[in-house]
C-alpha cells in the first residue's frame, strides 16, 4: 500500500478529537514524534501543538515554509479556496449529516424513520423485481 | 463541644479550693456550660487570696468588654426554649419552562410509559393533565407528574380547544360513594359518565387538530422506545 497523506508542513489537517473538534487547519511545523504545530486562521483553530493522534489528515495541501505566520497560512488557504473545496468534498458533508442526525427532536426521528422505511420499501420492491426477471 | 469565647487564661471565674484542683466555669451560651478540672499545680496555687480578688476584678473588667453576661447565676438545668413554628406553606409546582399547553410529552412511567401524549394544564397539585388523545392512542385525561415526562419540542396549537374544567377533585377514587359508579360484571366499576363525556368532546375537538400535521396522527400512535447506539442524555427532544 502506497500511504499519500503525510504529516508534512503545508499538510491541511481536521482535528477530530478535543475542545477544536471539527475545525480545519494546516499543519506548520513538526514538532517531534507526536505533535505538531497547527493553525487555522479560517476556522477558529488556534495555532498550538496537538497530538496528531486527535488529527486526521486530509487530501489537500499548500505551499507554506515550516513556521509560516498566521498571516502567511491564510494567504496561502485563501490562494487556494480550500475552504470552498473542503466543503465539496462528501466527507465534509458527510459530517454535517452526522452533525444533523444529532440535532433532530423526537417527532423528526420519527418522520426520519418513516422516510428510511419507505426508501428500504422501494429499494427492495426493485431488487425483487430485478431478481424475479434474471 | 461547645466553643468558649475567651481564651482559658481569661476564663471567667477560677474559683479555688482547698484541694489541688480548680473548677472552672465556664459560660460560652445560656444554655450550655463547660466545667473543667484543672490542676494546680503551678501559678493558681501560688496566688493568695487575695491575689485571687484581684482577678475577679480583671476577669470582670475584660469580660464586660468582650461580653456582658445577661445574668449573675447560670441555671442548674437546660432551660426550655420556645420553638419558634414555622408554617409550612406548600409552594406552588414550578412548571417545566419546556412544558406549555399543547406540548407532546413521553410518559416515562406507569402503564402508558412510553406512550407520547399532549398537554393540557396543569392542576393546581402541580401535577400535568395530559391526554393522549383517547381516541388515538388510548391515554384517557391523566395526572402525571413532571418529574416522569420528557417535554419534546413538538407542540400542537390548542388554543382553540375547549379543556373540561377538571380538577384534581376528578381523580380521587371515592369509595364511599359509588351511587354514580356501577360494578359491571368483570368487577371493575364503571367510569362515571361526566368523565366520559368530557373525554369525548375533548378528543372531538383534539383529532382533527392532530390530523391537520402529517405523521403526528401516526407519532402519537407509536410508543417510543430507545434502540442501540442512542443514549438519552446526548439525545434531543
Amino acid at each position: 500500500m502506497v500511504f499519500k497523506r503525510f504529516v508534512e508542513v503545508g499538510r491541511v489537517v481536521l482535528v477530530t478529537y478535543g475542545e477544536h473538534r471539527g475545525k480545519l487547519g494546516v499543519i506548520v511545523d513538526v514538532v517531534d514524534q507526536n505533535r505538531v504545530l497547527v493553525d487555522g486562521p479560517q476556522t477558529g483553530l488556534p495555532r498550538h501543538t496537538i497530538n496528531f493522534k486527535s488529527l486526521a489528515l486530509t487530501p489537500f495541501q499548500v505551499k507554506i515554509q515550516h513556521g509560516s505566520r498566521t498571516g502567511v497560512v491564510r494567504k496561502a488557504l485563501e490562494e487556494k479556496k480550500l475552504m470552498e473545496q473542503w466543503k465539496s468534498t462528501l466527507w465534509y458533508k458527510k459530517l454535517c449529516s452526522r452533525e444533523n442526525r444529532r440535532k433532530l427532536g423526537d417527532f423528526e426521528r420519527f418522520k426520519l424513520m418513516i422516510a428510511k422505511k419507505k426508501k428500504a420499501a422501494m429499494v427492495n420492491g426493485q431488487v425483487k423485481k430485478l431478481k424475479s426477471h434474471s | 463541644m461547645g466553643f468558649s469565647p475567651f481564651p482559658f487564661s481569661q476564663a471567667p471565674l477560677p474559683i479555688s479550693f482547698n484541694h489541688s484542683l480548680v473548677l472552672v466555669v465556664d459560660a460560652d451560651s445560656s444554655s450550655f456550660y463547660r466545667i473543667a478540672m484543672a490542676s494546680t499545680s503551678g501559678e493558681v496555687q501560688q496566688k493568695g487570696k487575695e491575689q485571687v480578688g484581684q482577678d475577679k476584678e480583671q476577669s470582670a473588667r475584660t469580660s464586660d468588654k468582650i461580653t456582658k453576661p445577661k445574668r449573675k447565676w447560670y441555671p442548674a438545668d437546660d432551660e426550655p426554649r420556645k420553638r419558634v413554628h414555622r408554617k409550612k406553606v406548600q409552594k406552588p409546582t414550578k412548571l417545566r419552562a419546556s412544558i406549555t399547553p399543547g406540548t407532546v410529552l413521553i410518559l416515562l412511567s406507569g402503564r402508558f410509559r412510553g406512550r407520547r401524549v399532549i398537554f393540557l394544564k396543569q392542576l393546581a397539585s402541580g401535577l400535568l393533565l395530559v391526554t393522549g388523545p383517547y381516541s388515538l392512542n388510548g391515554v384517557p385525561m391523566r395526572r402525571v407528574n413532571q418529574r416522569y415526562v420528557i417535554a419534546t419540542r413538538t407542540k400542537v396549537d390548542i388554543q382553540s380547544v375547549e379543556i373540561p374544567a377538571v380538577d384534581d377533585d376528578w381523580f380521587k377514587k371515592n369509595k364511599k360513594k359509588p351511587k354514580t359508579e356501577e360494578m359491571t360484571d368483570t368487577g371493575k366499576t364503571k367510569l362515571p359518565e361526566t368523565f366520559i363525556k368530557a373525554q369525548q368532546s375533548l378528543d372531538s375537538q383534539l383529532v382533527p387538530l392532530v390530523k391537520e400535521v402529517p405523521f403526528l396522527k401516526s407519532y402519537l400512535c407509536s410508543r417510543f422506545s430507545l434502540s442501540y447506539g442512542q443514549f438519552p442524555h446526548e439525545m434531543r427532544f
